[in-house]
């Protein structure tokens, strides 16, 4: 599934033209975007939390030469799934292998 | 940011939708992530990011308390992967 089906979903299921549709979906993604560009927690209930963590800065390795190189500091987003987001998924009809 | 206040800055910058309509879609929006995931298959949505199902073996768990062995069951689990233009922006480079 991609964005254009996420549009296709909400122009179905809600009845918005598509342009309007699209705009909506953007702003959506935009908006969770720019909270956590400034380090906000994103807390969508039902469906998760996105949070962004600060990493100190590490020793890795470049796996193809060997040589040791430092990591530098930084932050991440993460998503923390809701319980109801988990059973979701668990419960679902499909099974795994 | 919570959902409440994610629909509140959507639904002031387009006066011409409704509050309500506006927690509708984003509810859409939500729930198709959900669905999609729920019948296995993965969202990918450029610049943000991939969301898909993550499988996790049966292993043999104990509990805590009495210190018995149980079997945990394989299971399924959401993953998100944050997109190039995500992991930028929050990282300072965006």
């Amino acid at each position: 599934m991609t964005k254009a089906d996420i549009i296709s979903e909400v122009f179905d299921r809600v009845g918005l033209p598509k342009q309007d549709a699209e705009e909506l979906v953007e702003m959506i993604l935009d908006t969770i975007k720019q909270a956590l560009k400034q380090g906000e927690t994103v807390k969508l209930s039902g469906f998760g939390n996105f949070v962004v963590r600060k990493k100190n800065s590490r020793k890795g390795r470049n796996p193809k030469t060997g040589q040791e190189i430092e990591i530098t500091p930084r932050s991440v987003v993460s998503f923390r799934p809701s319980m109801i987001f988990k059973d979701h998924v668990l419960s679902s009809a499909t099974t795994t292998e | 940011m919570t959902k409440a206040e994610l629909v509140d800055q959507i639904a002031e910058k387009k006066p011409g939708l409704t509050r309500k309509e506006v927690e509708n879609i984003v509810s859409t929006v939500l729930d198709s992530i959900k669905a999609a995931l729920a019948r296995e298959d993965k969202v990918e949505i450029r610049g943000f990011g991939s969301f898909r199902i993550r499988y996790r073996r049966a292993k043999d768990g104990r509990n805590p308390k009495t210190g018995e062995t149980v079997s945990v069951p394989p299971k399924k689990v959401p993953f998100f992967k944050a997109g190039k233009e995500m992991k930028e922006m929050v990282d300072g480079k965006g």
